[in-house]
């Protein structure tokens, strides 16, 4: 299709490379909120086209990364409850819990099922009346509205067998955390292009506000990203803090109203606990007191679970920027995506993941 | 997570659009994007179209990018080798 294809083109990519190259003239580091981008910069080998002087930083914007060691017990714990079937996306199933994944717990008779859409999960809980249904609600912006129209949906239905575990968050909220914590250096950040689909660039606009710090909206294939890099030297170099959007063919400044209408209609903000943050205030999404019988931390008793990260991951340093993946002592030695300890590992969105996979080291 | 696919709408019923993606057909639901037309793109994620691809401001990026200076390709001595990640980890 032309409207990915033009996006590929060497010629291109290559004209915006030297162009990064001509402006680059003192060092810089932007860090890639969403775990996507990472992802793209990796397998593109973006990074390593960069001038010795700009640095990419990975950031939090993987929502199963930055799902707290606890919450993923709790989902673990859910799936033990009888007559329960835990409906989730892939990538959950195989995050280490303080004492098992749920991908084990399923071996062991927990019954999980991996669903693309939570549409899916809403049409197995009226076709299994006799089941709980819960869905693992994870995701950010991008997510949570179609997770909040599931929840209507099974209003519409009268279901009453279809519940949400809500771990949704907000991503600027993450933001806020990593500039307020101040333990990177940055000068620009690429904004993530699907949370902005939702959020619109005007969901960005604190950042040269209140920061100074620009911002540019990308899309995911190598020139959307090349032409945030160049776009993010050149606001840098000229000292000028605004948001640019570099992703116009899908992002508009004020966002999608419909889903933020629905998104806001099921969610109220609460505050979240982040691995690698600890609480973030107001920066998770919790399910609204009127649509409580389908939250599933209301309709079943969370357990008290003893909860540990797995000892020696640095998964949250990883995911505030603070060290990149092989400063971890376990990437690729005890940590694999074979044989994941963490989240950052396990995730399609996990940057020891990108790394692992597109970065073969040079023996 | 927030991976999200362009897909074209092929028909609308209600709320809800047989799409292509590639060759691949599929039922989404339109339902945050109730503006939606056939004939358009769309992002598609976890089965919801989340964004219509505006095919006009697509190719005004490429213009500009296309018009950004008469640049030779980058000279291979300005490129900067490729380096093993123990070196990329500070």
């Amino acid at each position: 299709m032309h409207l990915i294809d033009t996006f590929r083109d060497p010629d291109l990519a290559r004209r915006l490379i030297a162009e990064i190259h001509n402006l680059a003239h003192r060092p810089l580091a932007f860090m890639e909120f969403c775990g996507g981008h990472t992802h793209a910069i990796m397998q593109h080998g973006i990074r390593q086209l960069m001038p010795e002087n700009v640095r990419l930083l990975s950031g939090p914007g993987c929502p199963v990364c930055v799902t707290s060691q606890r919450d993923i017990d709790y989902a673990i714990a859910l799936s033990q409850l009888p007559d329960v079937v835990i409906a989730t996306f892939g990538d959950m199933v195989r995050v280490p819990g303080t004492s098992f994944t749920l991908q084990e717990a399923a071996a062991a008779g927990s019954h999980v099922r991996i669903l693309y859409s939570p549409l899916d999960a809403v049409r197995y809980a009226q076709e299994h009346p006799e089941k709980q249904v819960i869905f693992l609600g994870v995701g950010f912006e991008t997510t949570a509205p179609g997770v909040a129209a599931s929840i209507l949906q099974a209003r519409a239905l009268a279901l009453s067998n279809y519940t949400i575990f809500s771990m949704h968050k907000y991503t600027p909220p993450g933001m806020h955390a990593i500039l307020n914590a101040g333990e990177v250096r940055l000068h620009g950040i690429i904004g993530p292009g699907h949370v902005s689909a939702i959020i619109g660039l005007d969901g960005w606009q604190f950042l040269p506000e209140q920061y100074a710090m620009p911002v540019v909206v990308a899309g995911f294939e190598p020139v959307d990203i090349l032409l945030a890099l160049r776009n993010l030297v050149e606001l840098a170099i000229s000292g000028q803090a605004r948001a640019l959007n570099a992703y116009n063919r899908s992002v508009v400044p004020q966002g999608n109203p419909a889903a933020l209408k629905i998104m806001n209609q099921v969610f109220e903000t609460t505050d979240a606990d982040w691995r690698g943050f600890g609480f973030i205030p107001q920066s998770g999404m919790g399910i609204r007191p009127e649509f409580q019988e389908y939250d599933a931390a209301v309709r079943f008793a969370l357990p008290d679970v003893p909860s540990r990260e797995p000892p020696g991951c640095r998964c949250g340093d990883v995911l505030r920027g603070v060290i990149e993946p092989p400063a971890c002592p376990l990437y690729g030695k005890a940590c694999t995506p074979q044989r994941p300890k963490g989240p950052c590992m396990v995730s399609d969105e996990g940057a020891c993941s990108a790394y692992y996979l597109y970065q073969t080291p040079v023996e | 997570m927030c991976l999200a696919v362009p897909a074209k709408i092929l028909t609308i019923d209600n709320l809800q659009a047989e799409v292509e993606f590639g060759g691949i057909h599929r039922t989404i639901s339109i339902q945050l994007l109730p503006q939606a037309q056939v004939g358009d793109y769309v992002l598609v994620h976890t089965g919801f179209a989340i964004s219509i691809i505006d095919p006009a401001e697509a190719e005004i990026t490429i213009e500009l990018l296309r018009q950004m200076g008469d640049l030779d390709p980058i000279p291979q001595a300005e490129m900067q080798p490729l380096r093993p990640p123990s070196l990329r980890s500070d």
